[in-house]
């Protein structure tokens, strides 16, 4: 007999679903983290969108540790000295059922954790994973860095992170190096709720959620600010392969955007809460794993499944919906007797949702998003446009619109081709 | 063009990497999760562990090798993803419940 029916790696967004959904469906689950408690690893940009929630925690809105609700969402072109920004607002994302919410990660994957250990899960903290026990070509459990660690299952769900030891280990992925990922470096800043609200022009707990391209000079990567209750998150996510190149350190490159002068007003005396960093597996769909074997499945960060595409981006809800695949997988494959036997149909049940559809169809995004130029033209192209739009040039007479493109244009180095195969990339994905 | 405001560089350069870096909680592990093989280093070009770690731990040596510490470190596993040099950054995670503790990640 095995220790538990199920063992998941990782409490995580993605491991804690599948706990809690397994733990419901009467299954024995260990849910093993190597964390002193659930999301003390764990660093993202700061929002989460918690639609897949709603089946699974109806109430969420109401017991979740959240810190505002997103409703202003900017998009921010920047070059050095300029920003044309795109500020959309709704006050039908402030109420329920919501949309996208700001939250820490120790909070929001404890509150996850508790309520696995609360459906029956034990949760197993301070605790490393360091491989896995095989029997023939069947995954049997894993081993773990306490004395007498090795812990039996009929399956074992990897939900490991993004340097996902296990999938690794199990030669689930066909590559794994640093051009399939970013590093995203954040300071908390404090700042007192009422100058966010004023600063931001929000208040109760709305938010606002802002994305920068061409923040982050030659180096390829975006940059964000979002606001907690009483704080900000000022950060940015960096090509990792661009970065190395660069010679730069990323703290220096939160710095040049923190004195950028759109967003220096909004930073201005926050005195730092906490800096933090981790690796985000940005491949996208044709970066990803195999995504399980016998006795194997392999969910968010650690199976690749973090969606960035460039004005969408998102993680941690593609991380729960995962988790809640992988259990439905495990619980069907146990009623039919064959409870090692989860990642096939694990796989349709993701292809048959947004994790994978979503995924195939922005599949390329990557490639555009990191390209010359979305990285470095787009932005001051776009800037320059508006900027020389907007300065009077009496008394010579205005310039007509297309001599203003075209004189953009040419000053970025964007050539005509650039354009037409930009857009063209783009609307096949977006269209 | 686009100097940046000198008032506002004063302020921020004044937060220095030590600063920066007493911010985070560590419960630092006696056994080290990161292991540099130095002599491998030696033939390392590019050093990209010293400019891409987000914590600072790896400094170039005059001799051509890395000095590292594995104290206060993200894990967040950069430094092997960027190494060119096989075999020269052995990474793992830390001892169970040693390592980072964020609080507002």
């Amino acid at each position: 007999m095995p220790d538990f029916d199920v063992i998941v790696v990782g409490a995580g967004p993605a491991g804690s679903i599948a706990a809690l959904e397994l733990a419901r469906g009467g299954a024995s689950v260990a849910l093993i983290e190597r964390g002193v408690y659930p999301g003390s690893k764990n660093m993202y940009g700061g929002v989460v969108y918690p639609r897949i929630l709603d089946s699974i925690i109806p109430n969420w809105h109401e017991e979740a540790p959240i810190q505002r609700h997103v409703t202003r969402r900017q998009t921010m072109m920047m070059t050095d000295h300029q920003a044309m920004t795109v500020d959309f607002r709704t006050t039908s994302w402030g109420s329920a059922p919501y949309n996208g919410v700001t939250a820490f990660r120790s909070e929001w994957d404890r509150w996850l954790a508790q309520h696995a250990v609360d459906a029956g899960a034990t949760l197993i903290c301070s605790t490393t994973v360091t491989g896995l026990l095989r029997d023939a070509n069947r995954i049997i459990g894993v081993t773990t860095d306490r004395s007498d660690g090795d812990l039996t299952a009929d399956l074992v769900v990897a939900c490991d992170g993004a340097n996902s030891f296990l999938a690794r280990e199990a030669g689930l992925y066909k590559e794994f190096d640093a051009s399939h990922f970013t590093l995203g470096v954040k300071e908390v800043l404090h700042l007192g709720k009422d100058e966010i609200d004023r600063r931001f022009n929000v208040s109760d707990h709305d938010g606002v959620d802002i994305e920068m391209v061409g923040a982050t000079g030659p180096i390829a990567g975006g940059g964000f600010l979002y606001t907690n209750l009483d704080s900000v998150a000022v950060g940015v996510v960096l090509k990792l392969n661009s970065l190395a190149a660069a010679n730069t350190r990323p703290e220096d490159v939160i710095a040049t955007l923190k004195r950028h002068p759109a967003i220096a007003p909004l930073v201005a005396g926050g005195e730092l809460v906490e800096y933090s960093a981790h690796l985000i597996p940005e491949g996208g769909y044709d970066a990803m794993p195999t995504l399980g074997m016998s006795g194997l499945l392999v969910c968010g960060d650690a199976a690749s499944l973090t969606l960035a595409a460039g004005i969408w981006l998102e993680g941690v809800n593609f991380a729960m919906a995962s988790g809640a695949a992988a259990a439905q997988a495990t619980l069907e494959a146990r009623e039919a007797g064959r409870p090692a036997e989860a990642h096939r149909s694990y796989r349709s049940l993701l292809e048959g949702n947004f994790v994978l559809q979503d995924h195939k169809r922005l599949r390329h995004m990557p490639e555009l998003i990191f390209s010359h130029f979305v990285q470095h033209q787009q932005a001051a192209m776009v800037c320059d446009v508006v900027e020389d739009l907007f300065t009077v040039t009496n008394p010579t007479p205005k310039p007509r619109l297309r001599r203003i493109v075209n004189d953009a244009r040419k000053a970025n180095g964007v050539t005509h081709r650039d354009l037409l195969r930009t857009t063209w990339r783009a609307a096949k994905m977006f269209f | 063009m686009g100097a940046p405001n000198d008032m506002n560089e004063a302020r921020y350069d004044e937060i220095g990497f030590e600063e920066r870096m007493a911010t985070v909680v560590f419960d630092v592990a006696a056994e080290a999760h990161i292991v540099v093989d130095g002599d491998v280093c030696q033939g390392c070009t590019t050093k990209a562990c010293v400019s891409v770690c987000p914590a600072n731990l790896f400094v170039p040596l005059s001799s051509g090798g890395i000095l590292f510490n594995y104290e206060q470190c993200f894990e967040c596993g950069s430094c092997y993803l960027v190494c060119n040099e096989e075999g020269a950054i052995s990474w793992r995670y830390p001892e169970g419940g040693r390592g980072v503790a964020l609080r507002h990640g």
